[in-house]
């Protein structure tokens, strides 16, 4: 999909140029023809790097997917043509019903709290109390932090035996947890990881659409004694909504292709136990000494496509508020 | 309208949940000073009371080469995305090439693009150049992070660069590549700096495509030297953490310098002005 986009700009009609009609002087038709080249020779550059860097590695992911790729073929470059049985294994493979609802799992559970939070943050710093500009620039530190950092971070804190989480639940009176090391806990620890991560974002976006909100009218709601929660019900959330929209969606796009920090912390493990498509995918390809090239692809062209499917419902809605 | 009182209370609320919001980095600090011996103490030091700079020593001993690699690709990736997509960016916004429109949709479809998937395909290609292993080769991977996020800012900026501007640019006879380097790029330092610093934030953080394609080579990058802390000796985590405090450093530095670029960045594309 994203090869036929790439591809279209230098067919596709321009509405701008190309109104000269007949008429017009051949002069002024060669300056607009001038004008027209420097504009193409300003992007080829990004045009040419889109077809080396873009498509390419996209094609080649495909072609894999498609293919029954050995190690010994993956260097010779000489594999059959297999057409779907790559993404027929993987379909039958007992993993991909974990890493599938593992994904979704993660994925809405993580954007269903960084939402949350992110929101209640937003309205709470858009008080303009002291140190409010100071504080919600350290709320952007998570946000900021090399993966590798947060998940190392988070993984000693969640040891077992060791980490500062179980002493705080100890001092609550409750048993030690294994928070990556037992199946039952390791997807929840690595989706508090996420929600830790993506709470920055949230708070940023939310927070530059509520000061798109207009002062009086909560001058105005105040005056006929609305509460504060009903401000927040009648008044915020409300006006929010088409920042919500977008919010909820990027979150959705970019949560869906995490996988540095599960990673790092769990490896998708124990087992099966915290691996989404993105782990799974790269577990076929590279996580063991017998890489599995093609299903590995195929994996990943399936969460491309699931990606897809909510980028371009992103677009639209983005594309519907501009107009 | 408020009294000053309900104003300090929301300033305490504030400082205790930017307290607890900022706990791991806290710990991350706090661990990154924890003598060896006392790891594993039960309960856990809260308060580095004895402070050591043992991991710091075997930062400075293990994993300053790593660093210079992060540094040299991070300014690699900068200098390769700020070359495509600011003259790409003045192009759609103001010189208006025939399929515009298609492109940027196109570069929004990128961003989508997951980067194991990128990734997997790259090995591929970089494996048939001979280029797996090679710095320029990860510059070349982890610039795609960048270049359609860079484009999209560039565009967006430049819109709003007043006609009149280039235009009389144009009638003192600066030709088109002239009015882009001596006209719209100096006034286009905001977008210049907000690309500069998230495409070298993203190719200092990159895990994936320095984890596929570069994990043998002389030149490895800062996030692959603290994997390899972590599968190695799983015991030292004072110079792990030490490790992911000074990986940390670029991040704080830039959020301290450019706090405002920071948040242009993150709200762009995402909700208009």
């Amino acid at each position: 999909m994203t090869i036929a986009r790439v591809d279209r700009p230098r067919r596709a009609p321009s509405a701008a140029a190309g109104a000269g009609g007949a008429d017009a002087s051949s002069l002024r038709r060669r300056h607009r023809r001038r004008s027209r080249l420097t504009a193409l020779a300003f992007v080829t550059p990004l045009l040419a790097y889109l077809a080396a860097f873009y498509v390419y590695p996209l094609y080649r992911n495909l072609d894999l997917s498609l293919r029954d790729y050995t190690v010994r073929s993956f260097v010779a470059g000489d594999a059959p043509f297999s057409g779907w049985h790559n993404f027929r294994t993987v379909l039958d493979d007992p993993t991909f019903g974990p890493a599938m609802r593992h994904t979704m799992v993660f994925t809405f559970v993580s954007i269903a709290f960084q939402y949350a939070i992110g929101l209640a943050l937003a309205v709470f710093f858009n008080r303009h109390f002291r140190l409010a500009p100071t504080l919600r620039a350290l709320f952007l530190i998570p946000w900021l932090l090399p993966l590798i950092v947060s998940a190392s971070s988070w993984s000693w804190m969640f040891n077992s035996e060791s980490g500062v989480v179980n002493y705080f639940l100890h001092f609550l009176g409750v048993s030690p947890v294994g928070w990556l090391t037992s199946p039952d806990w390791a997807l929840t620890s690595v989706i508090v990881a996420n929600i830790w991560i993506g709470i920055p974002f949230n708070l940023v976006i939310l927070y530059s659409g509520l000061q798109n909100i207009p002062a009086e009218l909560y001058e105005a709601a105040a005056l006929d004694g609305a509460s504060a929660w009903q401000q927040f019900r009648r008044i915020t959330f409300p006006l929010l909504r088409p920042v919500s929209a977008i919010t909820l969606l990027l979150g959705l796009v970019y949560t869906l292709k995490v996988f540095d920090l599960i990673w790092i912390m769990t490896k998708g493990g124990p087992g099966d136990a915290s691996s989404t498509l993105a782990t799974w995918s790269y577990q076929l390809g590279f996580g063991t000494l017998l890489p599995k090239f093609g299903p590995g692809a195929a994996v990943g062209n399936i969460l491309i496509l699931i990606a897809l499917v909510f980028g371009l419902l992103y677009i639209r809605v983005q594309r519907r508020q501009e107009a | 309208m408020k009294s000053p009182s309900t104003g300090r209370r929301h300033t305490v609320i504030g400082v205790v949940l930017t307290a607890l919001m900022l706990f791991p980095v806290y710990w991350m600090v706090n661990v990154s000073l924890t003598p060896q011996q006392d790891m594993r103490k039960d309960p856990p030091d809260l308060l580095p009371l004895h402070p050591t700079f043992e991991g710091y020593r075997a930062v400075l001993d293990d994993q300053l080469p790593y660093l210079g690699t992060s540094l040299l690709i991070g300014l690699g990736t900068v200098a390769l995305t700020l070359v495509l997509a600011a003259p790409a960016g003045y192009s759609l916004a103001k010189l208006r090439p025939r399929g515009g429109g298609a492109l940027g949709l196109a570069l929004l479809i990128a961003q989508m693009v997951p980067g194991i998937v990128m990734a997997m395909g790259f090995y591929g290609i970089f494996l048939d150049l001979g280029l797996l292993n090679s710095w320029w080769g990860l510059i070349v991977a982890d610039s795609t992070i960048a270049v359609p996020f860079g484009v999209m800012i560039f565009t967006a900026f430049m819109s709003g660069i007043p006609g009149e501007l280039i235009a009389a640019s144009r009638i003192d006879g600066a030709g088109t590549f002239r009015t882009f380097w001596s006209v719209v790029l100096p006034v286009s330092r905001n977008a210049l700096v907000t690309v500069s610093l998230f495409s070298f934030l993203w190719a200092w953080s990159d895990f994936v495509f320095a984890n596929t394609l570069d994990g043998g080579g002389d030149l490895r990058p800062i996030t692959l030297g603290i994997y390899q802390y972590i599968g190695n000796n799983n015991q030292e985590w004072n110079a792990i953490m030490a490790t992911a405090v000074v990986a940390s450093v670029p991040a704080t530095v830039l959020l301290v310098l450019a706090q405002r670029y920071v948040a242009a960045g993150v709200t762009a594309g995402a909700v208009k002005d």
